[in-house]
Formats: C-alpha cells, structure tokens, sequence
C-alpha cells in the first residue's frame, strides 16, 4: 500500500476503534441507546466496503486482521437471534410441538408398533422358556418373587419419595436422549434401545406373572408408566427421524436434513422431558405407596398421560389442517 | 462457501478457513478451529467441572454432614445428601457446558483460554436451541470411550465438527486470525499509518512489539536501517535500549514525542 493509499484508512480506523470500544457492552447484551445501535447497523455496510479494500491492499497486515475481527464481532452483534420470550414458549407448546409430533406420525406408529412387539416378544421369550427368567430378573429379584414379595415393596423403606423421583427421572431422561441421540447411527441405534427396553419390560411382566404377581407389578407401574413409556417411544421416534435424516436426506444435503431433524426433535425432547419430571413425582410418591389403590393408580396415570396427550397433539384436528394447508401454500 | 488454506507466514498453525457470505456483499472469513484447539478446550473445560465438582462434594459433605463420607441406605441424612450435594454436583458436571455457552455467547473459559468460540454457519451467534442440541448430542460424540466419535467426526468433516455440531449448524471458529498475533485493538495508531504508510508503520509497530524475544544482532540491525526509512533526520543510536527508544518516539502519537 503506498503512503497516499493509507490517509482514507487513517481516517476509517478512528471509527473502527471506536465500534471496537461500543462492541464489549453489546456482546455482554447491556443496554445500550437507540442512536449507538441504529449507527452501527448504518455503518456495518461501510465497514465491509472498507474491509474489501483493506483486503485489496494490505490482504496480509495486522491492520485488516483487525477490521476483519470487529467485522466479524459486529456482524454476530447484529445478527444474534432474539431473546427468548414468553410469547416463544407459547408458539413453541401450542404451535410447533404438536406440527413435529403430527410430522413424525409414522415414526412414532413404527416405533410404537416396534416396541408392542418387542414387548410380546419378551413375555413369549419367558412364557415359553421360563428357565430364561433369570435374564431379566436378578436372583435376589426372583428370590423375592418366591417369598410373595415384589422388589418394588419396600422401595419406600429404602430411600424417601423425594430421592427416590429423583434417581428415577435422571435416569428416565438419561434413556430418553440415549434413545433420540443413538439415532444418529442411521437409527439402528435407536432400534436397538426401543426393543431391548420393550424386550424388558415384557420379559419382568411374564417372570411377575409366572408368581401371580404381575397384577402388583401392573399397579406400580400403571400411574407413572403411561406417560414414561410413551416418552421413550417419541424419544426413539425422534432418534429414528434423525437416523432418517441421514439415509434419506430427500431434496435437502444430508446435512440440511439431520440439522432440521435435530431441531425438530429437540424442541419435542424438551416437552417429553419436562413430563419426565412429572413422571418421576409420580414414580417417587405415588407408585410405590400401598395407601394408593388400582382405580386411584389408573386415574392418575390415564389423567396425566390424557395430559401429555393434549400438551403433544394439540388435541385440534382444524389447527392440523391449518397447518397443511399453510404448508401446502 | 469458499474453501482456502491460510499459507501467509512460514510460521503458523494449520487452519482450514470459510467465507460466508453477508448482506454486505463482502464474504465474512473464519478461521475454523481443528481437532487440537478443540480437545485443548475440553481438557480445561473438564479439569474446571471436576474441580467444582469436588469443591461441591467435599464443602457440602463438611458443613452438612460435618465430614467427607456416604450416608448409608435408610439414614435420615440421605435426602439432604442427594438434595443439597448429590443433585448440584450432578447439575454443574452434566450442564457446565450449555449453561455457560449459553450465557458466555459460544465460550467458556476453556475455549476462552483456546482462542476459539461457538458460532453459527453463518457467522452468527447460536440459539439457545442450537447449544441445547449440540450439548444432548455430547451422548454420541463420547461413545464409546473419551469422546472417540466426537474426535474422528472433528478429523474427518470438513469444518471440523462433531455430531453436535452437524445437528445444530455450528462451527468452532478461531476469536482471531491465529497468525496475526493480537489484532483485539488496532495493532499500529492510525497517525503511525499516516505518516508512514501501512506497511513500513505495522513493520516498526512489529519489532517493537517483538523486541525482546528477537536476537539482538538482527533486530538492532532492522531497527538501525527502519528508523532512517521512517524519518530521515533521526540517526540511529548505537545501543540497543537506545534504539528500542528511538522506534518507540517514532510510532508515538505526535503530541506525545519527546
């Protein structure tokens, strides 16, 4: 750059230091005044036209790495997404959570339909071969079974409802996402999950059932369990559109695709887990409780679920077709 | 997207870069940060979490339980155990990272410390959503072992990413040019440039700010042959705090030259 070519870059670095000066306070989200953001959206286009000079005739001096940075610093000033409001949280409940859950319908048919079988397969597995009890029940479990007790009896004895919501619900949302992210692995990773758990449970149902006992099973489980299952079954819908994101991306690049899938999902995985939360209480406090009878057990476990249901779907046929239609426009 | 390795200096770490393109017209230019930028930044990320973990774990143990050990089953201290240690323990190892990603705009103080941030594909600041799923995502990239996914998703994709990264659209990006030195303020003073000229200015701005780490024989050679090219009516001293004194007089702001 000659001597004549640096005055006007003499001149355009005093406004450069002074965004340099303005720029901490708004990437800390401070106030700041209307004028100084109004200016520095009208200059912004004036700093790139001096960065496409600076890039011309110095395109390797500490001077433009400079004017790039604050380039740059601006630049995610101006463009940083919005402040998440209440207004968010409402489109995002009443809006977009049931439009993704009425998308992934056939995900979470197969996924269902998947897990029912997984589920008659364990029960079969144990009904048939009652010698393969002791894979899915531990020695003390069937011990226990022997002696009429069922292991989730004295769960109250052991810890207090309060730990006990707590240690159920980590692990509930740990699954959970287990199950969404090992879609990734073109959802077998997610198939995986979904039928070992449904495998599982038919399986602790059948070893219960050869004792008579599988209707005290049922009535532990059935308060939490409605909504629990169906969370996991979503969660491994979600996984499997993830893993169907990558193996058929359609028009989008594969990366479009895992990336709206991944967004979708997620937005969805933060209701299921907030219901978690609710499953947990329920798992800590009511299902192990002998105060609770069946018809109370299955009241609160079909009210919660009818809620989950409603808080998912939107509980709106018109509002769905509203959103086809838009779509289709 | 433009794709170009950065080959200014002989010296320099290998970084890929991207151009984005702005509003403007003229493309934005990142600098992506590879897999080492990225594991040094989650090496100290994890020393700080464990730290704060078991700062947690044993001033709790202490003040609530009045000494470091594990209430057993049935003890009427489990719930304030789990409640007061257990769950905030639990709480800052697993949310470290969204939480203050989140509120540190795309840092924390590991990626500070490593020079690098969180910033969308096009430049921008990520969503709350964008961190959330990168951090849900961490459940792939770890498996099986010490983040082994993570690390060959970084080595093999093109910006270096993990899965995370892929499904939430961001990248990791260098803060500054890596091998422009500190460019946070404006390297040389803008009445420097004018009085002589961008080049000769950033080459005495340069050895001034290197000066002690040069070799003596060479840097008081280039000084004693810049200070006559930036004013001809300076002779160059002969020692060298002398000449460190001259260069320094020169790039001053008028007002301020002895």
């Amino acid at each position: 750059m000659s001597d004549g070519d640096a005055s006007w870059l003499e001149q355009r670095l005093e406004g450069w230091q002074r965004i340099e000066r303005e720029l901490p306070a708004l990437e800390d989200k401070k106030p700041v005044a209307m004028e100084t953001l109004q200016r520095l959206t009208r200059v912004y286009p004036e700093l790139a036209r001096d960065i496409s000079l600076a890039r011309r005739e110095a395109p390797n001096s500490r001077t433009t790495a400079y004017m790039e940075l604050v380039y740059r610093r601006l630049h995610r000033v101006i463009y940083s997404p919005p402040k998440g409001t209440l207004r968010d949280l409402q489109i995002l409940l009443r809006q977009e959570v049931p439009q993704i859950a009425h998308g992934l319908r056939w995900q979470i048919f197969s996924i269902g339909v998947g897990f029912v079988l997984a589920l008659f397969a364990g029960w079969w597995l144990v009904d048939t071969f009652p010698e393969m009890a002791s894979l899915f029940a531990s020695r003390g479990m069937i011990a226990g079974l022997e002696q009429g007790e069922l292991w989730t009896d004295g769960l109250l004895n052991v810890m207090p409802s309060s730990v006990l919501s707590l240690e159920i619900l980590t692990n509930n949302i740990a699954v959970a996402l287990t199950a969404m992210s090992l879609g990734v692995l073109y959802g077998l990773g997610t198939i995986y999950i979904i039928g070992l758990n449904g495998l599982m449970i038919g399986g602790i149902f059948a070893v219960t059932a050869q004792y008579d006992m599988a209707g005290r099973l049922f009535d532990f489980v059935i308060a939490h369990g409605m909504v629990e299952l169906s969370v996991i079954v979503l969660a491994g819908a979600i996984g499997f559109s993830l893993g169907e994101a990558l193996a058929r991306p359609g028009d989008l690049s594969r990366r479009q695709a895992f990336k709206g899938a991944a967004e979708r999902g997620t937005k969805l995985m933060l209701v299921c887990v907030i219901f978690l939360f609710g499953a947990g209480i329920i798992e800590g406090y009511v299902s192990p409780d002998a105060y609770y009878n069946r018809g109370l057990r299955i009241a609160v476990g079909f009210a919660y679920w009818l809620v989950f249901l409603w808080c998912i779907t939107g509980w709106d046929p018109q509002r769905r077709s509203r959103y086809d239609a838009v779509r289709e426009a | 997207m433009e794709h170009a390795g950065t080959a200014e200096r002989n010296i320099q770490p290998v970084t890929e870069r991207f151009e984005i393109d702005t509003a403007t017209g003229v493309g934005m230019r990142l600098n992506v940060a590879g897999p080492g930028a990225r594991s040094y930044a989650f090496v100290v990320d994890w020393h700080i979490r464990i730290l704060l973990v078991l700062a947690w774990f044993a001033l709790g143990s202490l003040l609530l339980l009045g000494g470091i050990s594990l209430p057993e089953e049935g003890d009427t201290q489990r719930g304030l155990y789990t409640f007061a240690i257990l769950l905030p323990t639990g709480v800052i190892y697993f949310l470290y990272h969204p939480i203050l990603e989140i509120l540190m705009g795309g840092t924390t103080p590991g990626k500070r410390l490593a020079g690098v941030r969180i910033v969308t594909l096009e430049g921008e600041s990520p969503s709350v959503l964008a961190h959330i799923i990168r951090n849900v995502l961490r459940l792939i990239d770890s498996l099986p072992t010490a983040y082994a996914i993570g690390l060959v998703a970084t080595v093999a994709t093109r910006n270096s990413v993990r899965i995370g990264d892929l499904a939430a659209g961001t990248v990791l990006i260098y803060e500054a040019n890596a091998d422009a030195g500190d460019v946070s303020s404006v390297p040389v003073k803008p009445a420097a440039i004018k009085r002589y000229g961008l080049a000769r200015a950033e080459l005495a701005q340069d050895l001034l700010d290197r000066w002690d780490a040069l070799q003596d024989t060479e840097r008081n050679a280039l000084a004693t042959r810049l200070i006559p090219a930036l004013d001809e009516s300076i002779k160059p001293a002969t020692d060298a705090a002398a000449l460190k004194n001259q260069l320094s007089d020169l790039m001053s702001a008028p007002g301020d030259r002895r």
